[in-house]
């Protein structure tokens, strides 16, 4: 039983530690594949200090000045309604570097230059599209693109070609987005004198965009995992001190037979680790599988958070392997150490003092109640002066153990109260056997806790999050029919169409540029000035006549994200880099913009063509009678052949936002049910493991006059009890779980906050899994006790045993 | 059936057999005897002679395989498994070699806890057990704070609180050193004297044998 047990806890702590790591080797290793791309955040550039673009002469002044840059030209493209990253490179320049240059200047470098060249695709793009490899697809303009050639190394949802047809696609002739830097050295001429003031240097860093936006969602994935580690680590825990105390009198034995304490402590550090490598090459296999099975749930995550494409399919480095070798050794020998120091320390001669179970317990309880105090004030300190999202998380964890700490000496107080209101003997019993049994129970426990109370926090949160979310969509997306026209064309013929329909209330066009602001990619959204925005969109903070005063074009509403980021508030004016100079805007109105990665800037519709006119004007929304909604979309779907992802109704947009939210979320509920399944195999563990050591404390019981069938219900009240006050003490720290991850955490992860809501359902429903996990954890060793044998009862009582 | 004629236990042709693997041990092989109302008898015999199985069968805790036990009339055979948690709780009072006290339970409440549970409970007859057996400065103690003469001293306490008709004792003596045991046995039989219940007692000890009422020895699976 111990064995299984060690095994069982071995298994689960490598499993969910393991398989949380190869999520995050996963993402990692395309955030690399992003970042290396043709000069991602990885390669020195040249770019313009209102970043916006600049004529490709000063490419060349500063070749003739010795500078070894290539100059990249990057938009974006609709092909089919999908918007894509287009980047024009300058193969023969390009830094070696910088991505996989090399590799395409080997084996094409003639057919990528020549008409009409390549744009090389990742697979994953290439089966998005459903299209074939040397398929030349349409843009929204209009321009046939080049032949698509598969490029294994590409990141999704990127289209390369050369500079020359990229400028011509993006409508930026002569005009550059920037300039790499290769490391070449040799003698270049200062970049004021070539350039002036135009051109600034940016440095590569280390950490590519994506891996800081995602950094808050892989230390989230990574605290599961390790929550989930220490919760297997005290089955490992509990299972090793059993078996220790079971195997005392022959450790005993074998020192007074002369096996030295250093000796005996080698065979016990050499069983341990066996029984780790053992464990942890399962673990490994387990932790693939909750991997591969949670991969596209994370990948849909990170996509809906942060726009961050990673592969469906997973690939682990040997390093993942033996890291996760070396953590279930180490956990193993971690779990294990108190047992193996008091093997080190095991006089031959057993103790005649009796187990003074009491005393010793009482101290523990004092030191786990003191150390509890010190945690908490240290978790009040860091959110009092901490500002950070680490910080946040060191709240978050200071919380947690200061209350699992202070789980065993609350629930002694509440065990006491019982026994002290308790008139009846076996009622007086069982509290007082509780407090008795807490020692053995308490790891078990706390692990019950600490998931019960991640549980109630996530999910108090998720559930704070959708509400909200709901709310805010029906103001979001209050238009009754969204068009994606195929290009600008066929967007004119669509409204020029609709005009005539007398069922269509209005037409609102929508517009989007992106542009780099403070450092940072930012989308200018252009809406017009109509009653269904004014209506139906919630601002959180704004001027009055906010609204009127976004008209003119000199205003803007910026997003929550990007007015925490910057420290934006109403009234300030902010510059943005535009097609045709720099844009002065004056905020006028904050807004929530959940879920998008990037910061976001609204502002008037027609203003924004006017800054940006090489903008795609090809969305759309419609306002129209909802009963004649499904009559519109047949006539224009008949008239315009748009298929279903250019052509929907609100309910379909907001179903597949629902969706996307609820696939955002599905990581962690299964992350969830994974750490709450463990604490409860934590519990049958605990309770297996003691119940051996439970029969001379229940036998006398037997012999006075209770049946077994009683001692076995009481046995199991006794667990449920327990269970119960464990649960709702996880209540109130869940609930501040929860709060500390809206109020701090997610609005240094995000940029949003959002209000903190309390759902009593939700709680009780909590509870109730919980308890069932309790009964489950606690009816096989009841059973057991219920259908004992008397002869299992009377050995008790043997003089010779 | 109780009647005059009849003790407060009452063993007529008590069989009871142990399998192994590879053999039977028939363990008792037809044991009679009567303990009277009042009467102190020791049981004696050696090593593995069934002693505490005969004791074990007696408090029901097991079952024979042949053979009647009777305590105060009712016959153990027709009882199930809660029946004989009522006689164990009613009846019988039981003390152990190793004390098998409730830890986690104060003196005082280890020494309510039967007659209590059996609704048995007599303040009166608690503070003079309390008294006898010198645990008033005791009650608020547990177990393990206790040396072994005074466990066992609760031990009896606990077994005579409800006023059992029978006090059944394996070795209570057999963790104490020579003048503990003489002590708590002193006590036992002055109580169980004022109590008026029967008191079988196994033992090892001719000495302690000796004390008693009678003397009664098991050899051989049968009552010599």
């Amino acid at each position: 039983m111990q064995l299984a047990t060690l095994l069982i806890g071995l298994i689960s702590a490598t499993a969910l530690w393991s398989g949380v790591q190869a999520l995050n080797q996963q993402a990692r290793h395309s955030y690399d594949r992003a970042a290396a791309i043709f000069g991602g955040a990885r390669t020195a550039m040249l770019v313009a200090k209102d970043g916006g673009a600049f004529p490709q002469e000063l490419f060349v002044d500063l070749r003739r000045a010795g500078w070894p840059v290539s100059p990249v030209v990057e938009g974006r493209i609709q092909i089919g309604g999908r918007s894509l990253r287009l980047l024009g490179i300058e193969p023969v320049t390009m830094p070696g570097e910088a991505g996989n240059a090399p590799a395409l200047a080997r084996v094409e470098l003639q057919a990528f230059i020549a008409p009409p060249g390549r744009m090389l695709v990742a697979p994953e793009t290439l089966s998005q599209l459903k299209l074939a490899e040397g398929a030349r697809p349409q843009a929204n303009n209009g321009m046939q693109l080049p032949p698509l050639r598969l490029q294994q190394s590409l990141v999704p949802d990127v289209l390369v070609v050369d500079i020359g047809i990229a400028q011509e696609i993006l409508n930026m002739p002569g005009q550059v987005s920037r300039l790499l830097v290769g490391k070449a050295g040799g003698k270049r001429a200062a970049l004021a004198s070539v350039a002036g003031d135009r051109l600034q240097p940016i440095e590569p860093d280390a950490a590519s965009d994506l891996e800081r936006l995602t950094d808050s969602f892989h230390l989230n994935l990574t605290a599961f995992g390790l929550l989930s580690f220490f919760v297997g680590l005290f089955i490992v825990n509990s299972a090793v001190g059993l078996a220790f105390e079971q195997r005392l009198p022959m450790l005993r034995t074998l020192r007074s037979c002369g096996v030295s304490a250093r000796m005996l402590n080698g065979v016990l550090v050499i069983e341990q680790v066996m029984f780790a490598l053992i464990a942890g090459l399962a673990g490994l296999a387990c932790g693939y599988f909750i991997a591969a099975a949670l991969l596209p749930d994370v990948a849909a995550s990170l996509r809906g958070l942060y726009g961050a494409a990673i592969p469906g399919q997973l690939t682990l480095k040997p390093q993942w392997w033996l890291a996760g070798i070396a953590i279930a050794v180490l956990g193993a020998l971690a779990a294990s150490a108190v047992s193996l120091v008091k093997a080190v320390r095991l006089p031959v001669l057993a103790s005649a003092q009796p187990q003074a179970w009491r005393q010793a317990q009482q101290r523990w309880l004092k030191w786990q109640g003191a150390s509890s105090v010190l945690i908490f004030a240290v978790a009040a300190g860091l959110l009092w002066l901490g500002d950070s999202l680490l910080a946040g998380f060191a709240v978050l964890a200071a919380l947690m153990i200061g209350a699992a700490l202070a789980l065993p000496p609350i629930l002694e107080r509440v065990l006491a109260l019982g026994e002290g209101i308790s008139d009846k003997p076996l009622a007086r019993w069982f509290w007082a056997d509780s407090r008795q049994q807490l020692s053995g129970l308490s790891l078990a426990l706390m692990a019950l806790l600490l998931a019960l109370a991640v549980n109630v926090g996530v999910a108090t949160m998720v559930e704070s999050f959708s509400r909200t979310f709901l709310v805010w969509l029906d103001g979001r997306l209050a238009s009754d029919v969204y068009v994606f026209a195929k290009d600008d064309r066929q967007s004119n013929d669509i409204r020029t169409w609709l005009r005539s329909r007398s069922e269509v209330q209005a037409i609102l066009p929508t517009g989007r540029a992106d542009v780099q602001f403070a450092g940072d990619p930012v989308e200018v959204f252009g809406i017009v000035d109509h009653a269904t925005y004014r209506e139906h969109w919630p601002l959180l903070e704004a001027v009055p006549n906010a609204w009127v005063r976004l008209r003119p074009g000199d205003a803007a509403f910026i997003s929550e994200q990007l007015a925490r980021r910057l420290k934006l508030s109403i009234g300030d004016r902010i510059d943005i880099p535009a097609t045709n100079g720099t844009w002065r805007l004056e905020i006028a109105g904050i807004y929530a913009d959940y879920g998008n990665p990037k910061g976001q800037i609204t502002v008037n519709y027609a203003a924004l063509t006017r800054y940006f006119p090489a903008i795609p004007q090809t969305r759309f929304g419609l306002r129209v009678e909802p009963a004649q909604v499904p009559e519109l979309i047949a006539a224009i779907r008949e008239k315009f052949m748009l298929d279903d992802r250019s052509l929907a109704d609100q309910a379909t947009v907001k179903a597949e936002s629902r969706r996307i939210f609820n696939r955002t979320f599905a990581v962690t509920a299964a992350l969830n049910a994974f750490t709450l399944g463990v604490a409860g195999v934590a519990l049958l563990t605990s309770l297996l493991t003691l119940a051996n050591s439970r029969l001379p404390q229940l036998a006398p019981l037997w012999a006075i006059g209770v049946t077994r069938q009683r001692l076995a219900a009481v046995e199991l009240l006794k667990t449920m009890a327990v269970a119960l006050i464990t649960a709702l003490l996880a209540l109130p720290l869940g609930l501040m779980v929860a709060w500390c991850l809206l109020a701090v955490v997610n609005v240094k992860a995000f940029g949003w906050r959002l209000p903190f809501q309390v759902f009593p359902l939700q709680l009780v429903q909590l509870v109730g899994v919980a308890m069932l996990a309790a009964l489950f954890a606690a009816l096989l060793p009841v059973l057991r006790l219920a259908r004992m044998q008397p002869a299992g009862l009377i050995r008790i009582f043997a003089n010779e045993r | 059936m109780s009647g005059l004629d009849s003790g407060v236990l009452d063993i007529t042709g008590l069989t009871k057999s142990y399998r192994s693997a590879s053999e039977t041990v028939a363990v008792l092989r037809g044991v009679n005897l009567r303990v009277g109302a009042g009467e102190s008898v020791a049981l004696t015999g050696e090593s593995g002679s069934g002693k505490s199985t005969l004791l074990h069968l007696i408090a029901g805790l097991d079952a024979a395989d042949g053979g009647e036990i009777r305590v105060d009339g009712t016959a153990l055979s027709g009882l199930n498994d809660a029946g004989r948690a009522a006689l164990r709780r009613n009846r019988l009072g039981l003390v152990f070699q190793q004390f098998n006290l409730i830890p986690s339970l104060s003196v005082e409440d280890n020494l309510k806890f039967q007659s209590r549970l059996a609704a048995r409970h007599d303040a009166a007859w608690h503070t003079e057990l309390t008294e006898r057996l010198g645990l008033g400065d005791l009650l608020r103690r547990y177990p393990e704070q206790l040396s072994g003469g005074q466990q066992q001293r609760v031990a009896i306490g606990r077994a005579l609180a409800p006023k059992p008709l029978l006090l059944l004792a394996d070795e209570p003596t057999g963790n104490l050193d020579e003048d503990t045991a003489d002590e708590v046995l002193r006590l036992a039989r002055d109580l169980v004297a004022r109590s008026g219940c029967g008191f079988l007692m196994v033992t090892h000890s001719a000495r302690l044998a000796a004390t008693l009422d009678r003397q009664v020895t098991l050899h051989a699976g049968l009552i010599a």
